[in-house]
């Protein structure tokens, strides 16, 4: 039992163990407090299943060595170009939702190429860098976001020219993923709806993924990430393996924003996604990747425990603070000091 | 009266982690000699150095035992500092200069020579005293008149030749005043030869004025050129100490190598077929672009089925000649393997070629040291041959079962001791995580392999292990082996040749049954048969 006890606290790490209690002690308190659990319950499975591709983009990243991509804004937008893209050509469904994704991987992938070729010339920087490149990116889709000749009703502002800072997704796809196959829970306080097409494209995601790792590339990049000299030795050119790992989280970033938007509602432009990568980058870090090491088992407890903190620390911090100003204020706390966190036990815990 | 020797060190001993470095070693320096201090790379030299100069490395391992006095009065030398203090100073191997301050600052630091000026006045503080450049470069320029150097003590450091800055460090010792000893810790190797001979009377100069040196080489020609007194210490152990007029270089030579060879069991029995019209390694004019262990130029013929050595000091390239090979730095020249010339500018094109090297750099090159045994086996195939893997459809999978299968079997032949195969390989000791580069580079089923010192920082048990298997190899299987190491020992036990390097260039082949004479004048980079004719 004792041994039992050991692996399971080895394989996880003192700090996921610490967010787990504090995960209990929140859903404790919550009942305490008389909130709805089994809804923030709910509201916890789809938030898990929106953000998961966003959280799973970086494992490439920190396989191949560049670490934490901060950068995931470059892919955010190839996936919002390719969205808006079929909104202009007014596809709807799963068509639409197809072909957004295809075209949001088809531009992600010449955009993660030059990302990568940068990368490679400020090793040892990467994610300081990257911080900024995402934050300029963003900059220079405000002025594209403007002036993009698209022309569609649901797209444009109602006065003058340029898109919308929200597009919303109810004619289009909406929740074309969560409704899919989604079957109720019933629970004594109400009712939660599982969003099955959300979690079986994660899965397939993941799927992806765990096969890229096992193969001969994926072996060669994670190789190459932890030691370039060790690769060399086998006849592998570090700078083309870290390429890859970057264009393909980029471009698992690029389907992560659709997966996001579809159960989201909205396509959110301009400033928006300026902060989506940090909340990424905390859920694999909280999950116990290192910024030289993941999994993607990291990636599923990481996106639950961020995400499940978030929904159920605000409702709670209400309740013990009603002042009206104070939510937003404790919101901001909460969701920072969890990344904080994540990123001061950023080596990882003993993972294996 | 005036006590005999300036400088007594006793009875030192010294242990790292229970493996003794030096070991009752004693060193004797009388006032205004020059006093060598010889021995081959890890005979114990840094180490007796460290411990006068009381540097931190020591006093954090645990100290040492045995006694240092200066001047006949016992000594503690707790720090560097205390050894400045005690006048005892040291010319760096690399120096220790500013590039962008002048000659004078570079001299002068940490000791400026200041007056006070308003603001020290008015704030009662030595640190705003304003310098005395003048007082500063008439000081300077006393102490470069003493190495005889004319060139002017305004000039900046950066951009002067190597052999300036090497007079600068000595000027800025001499300095010093009450200096009473001076280390030179090999002062020649980065000189050319007429640098070497102006240092060489600088050094009788400076000695003649009543400063001890202690003068550290293994360049012998030089020893005996200069040196009043000659200690050699050989594996930590003092081998013995000889008056100039008494000894010879053949003799120093001798003293600083003499070991027993001891022959592996299995070398004799042998009727391999080696001829030079079957060659497996041919190098023309090679270069090797290495920091620390350049090769430059060099021309080797290696015979199919042989076991050739290459040893040699560390630094002098031999080193630099594997990874050349293998492509992990640029290198330039011809390389043929099997006949068959390499591309040096592309990337795995010895691997291609039915070679395999075993890094030197064991946990930086050789491994991934949280990754289990099993993936660090098989890498270097998977990648370069498409071994262990499976096609499913386009997609290429990891074979678990084939890795898992050739994984076990490794661990057998080679007695990796470890857990299981899935173990990662950075908590394995040192000589198990050797195995497993060599088991990595067996995975390749190479032809001719390399391997360069195999046999570093691991225990006598597993060096002969990993020794035996590669005897095994090259007889059973016909590999043909590289083999570059700084243990001579080593390379006599095993190797059917064995070529000197230094200075980045070839001296000699010797056979392993040469004396030790020849090996020793060949690592001071001495072909044996120029003294021969002299």
């Amino acid at each position: 039992m004792t041994d039992r006890l050991k692996s399971v606290y080895q394989s996880l790490g003192l700090p996921r163990i610490i967010i787990i209690l504090f995960f209990f002690a929140l859903l404790i308190s919550a009942g305490l407090l008389g909130l709805n659990v089994p809804s923030m319950f709910g509201d916890v499975l789809v938030r898990v299943g929106m953000n998961g591709v966003l959280v799973l983009a970086m494992i490439p990243s920190i396989q191949c060595g560049i670490g934490l991509n901060f950068g995931l804004s470059i892919g955010i937008i190839a996936g919002l170009l390719g969205g808006v893209t079929s909104i202009q050509l007014g596809l709807t469904g799963f068509t639409g939702f197809t072909f957004a994704i295809a075209l949001g991987v088809l531009l992600s992938i010449p955009l993660g190429i030059l990302y990568g070729m940068l990368l490679n010339r400020i090793k040892g920087a990467e994610m300081t860098v990257s911080t900024y490149v995402g934050f300029s990116v963003i900059a220079l889709m405000n002025i594209f976001w403007l002036l993009i000749p698209f022309n569609s009703p649901s797209l444009i502002f109602a006065i003058g020219g340029g898109l919308r800072v929200t597009v919303d997704l109810s004619s289009f796809y909406k929740h074309i993923l969560n409704d899919f196959l989604a079957f109720n829970i019933n629970t004594p306080s109400g009712v939660i709806t599982f969003p099955t097409g959300l979690y079986l494209f994660l899965a397939l995601c993941c799927f992806l993924v765990w096969l890229f790792l096992r193969s001969k590339p994926g072996i060669a990049m994670s190789a190459a990430g932890i030691n370039g000299k060790f690769a060399l030795a086998a006849g592998i050119n570090e700078n083309k393996t870290r390429i890859l790992g970057t264009t393909l989280s980029t471009a698992l970033s690029a389907v992560g924003i659709i997966v996001y938007a579809q159960s989201y509602g909205f396509y959110q432009l301009y400033n928006a996604p300026l902060m989506m990568s940090f909340a990424a980058a905390a859920g694999v870090l909280i999950g116990g990747a290192s910024v030289t090491r993941s999994k993607i088992f990291h990636v599923l407890i990481g996106t639950f425990l961020f995400q499940g903190l978030l929904v159920l620390g605000l409702p709670v911090a209400n309740q013990l603070m009603p002042e009206g100003n104070l939510s937003e204020v404790i919101r901001i706390i909460v969701s920072n000091g969890i990344i904080l966190y994540a990123l001061t036990k950023s080596q990882g815990g003993k993972n294996e | 009266m005036e006590p005999e020797y300036i400088l007594k060190m006793e009875k030192i001993s010294k242990e790292y982690f229970g493996n003794q470095v030096l070991k009752n070693v004693s060193l004797l320096v009388k006032k205004g000699e020059i006093h060598a201090l010889v021995g081959e790379n890890g005979a114990g030299k840094s180490t007796l150095m460290n411990i006068l100069f009381g540097m931190p490395v020591i006093h954090s391992t645990g100290g040492f035992n045995g006694s240092v006095s200066l001047d006949g009065k016992p000594v503690e030398i707790a720090s560097p500092l205390a050894a400045m203090e005690n006048g005892i100073g040291m010319v760096h191997q690399e120096f220790m200069l500013i590039p962008s301050f002048t000659i004078t600052e570079n001299i002068k630091i940490g000791r400026e020579i200041c007056n006070p000026g308003f603001a020290s006045r008015l704030l009662r503080t030595k640190y705003l005293e304003k310098i005395n450049m003048v007082k500063m470069a008439q000081d300077s320029r006393i102490a470069l008149d003493h190495v005889g150097m004319g060139i002017d003590e305004y000039a900046r450091v950066a951009g002067l030749p190597i052999g300036y800055q090497q007079f600068i460090e000595i000027a800025r010792e001499i300095d010093k005043t009450g200096i009473k000893v001076l280390v030179f810790d090999e002062p020649t190797a980065v000189l050319t030869e007429s640098e070497a001979n102006q240092l060489m009377n600088v050094m009788r100069r400076i000695a003649s004025e009543g400063i001890s040196i202690i003068f550290i080489t293994h360049r012998l020609e030089e020893v005996m050129a200069v040196a009043d007194t000659i200690t050699v210490l050989r594996d930590g152990e003092l081998v013995g100490i000889r008056k100039n007029h008494e000894t010879s270089v053949e003799e120093l030579a001798e003293m600083m190598i003499g070991r027993h060879i001891e022959s592996m069991a299995g070398k004799e029995t042998t009727d391999r077929d080696i001829r030079f019209d079957k060659l497996a390694l041919e190098t023309k004019n090679f270069y090797v672009d290495m920091p620390g262990e350049y090769v430059k130029g060099i021309n080797l013929e290696v015979r199919q089925g042989e076991i050739f050595g290459i040893g040699g000091l560390a630094g002098q390239g031999k080193i630099g000649i594997p990874n050349g090979i293998m492509g992990l730095f640029p290198a330039e020249g011809q390389v043929k393997l099997f006949g068959k010339e390499l591309n040096l500018n592309n990337m795995g094109e010895a691997l291609k070629n039915q070679a395999a090297f075993v890094s030197e750099d064991r946990r930086g090159v050789g491994l991934l040291l949280e990754d289990s045994i099993e993936l660090n086996i098989v890498f270097s195939a998977m990648q370069t041959q498409n071994q262990y893997l499976k096609k499913i459809g386009f997609l290429t999978q990891i074979n678990k079962t084939e890795i898992h299968d050739f994984a076990q079997r490794m661990i057998k032949t080679l007695d990796i001791r470890c857990t299981g195969s899935k173990q990662h390989v950075g908590s394995l000791s040192g000589g198990n995580q050797q195995k497993v580069c060599l088991a990595k580079a067996l995975a390749l089923n190479p032809r001719i392999l390399f391997v360069s010192e195999p046999t570093r920082g691991i225990d006598i048990g597993a060096k002969k292990l990993v020794l035996n298997e590669l005897l095994k190899l090259n007889r059973e299987k016909g590999v043909t082996i590289v083999m570059i190491s700084s243990e001579l020992v080593e390379l006599r036990s095993i190797c059917d040749r064995i070529a000197i390097v230094s200075d980045g260039k070839l001296v000699q082949i010797l056979p392993p049954d040469a004396s030790d004479v020849d090996f020793g004048l060949a690592m001071s980079g001495t072909h044996t048969k120029e003294v021969a004719n002299d």
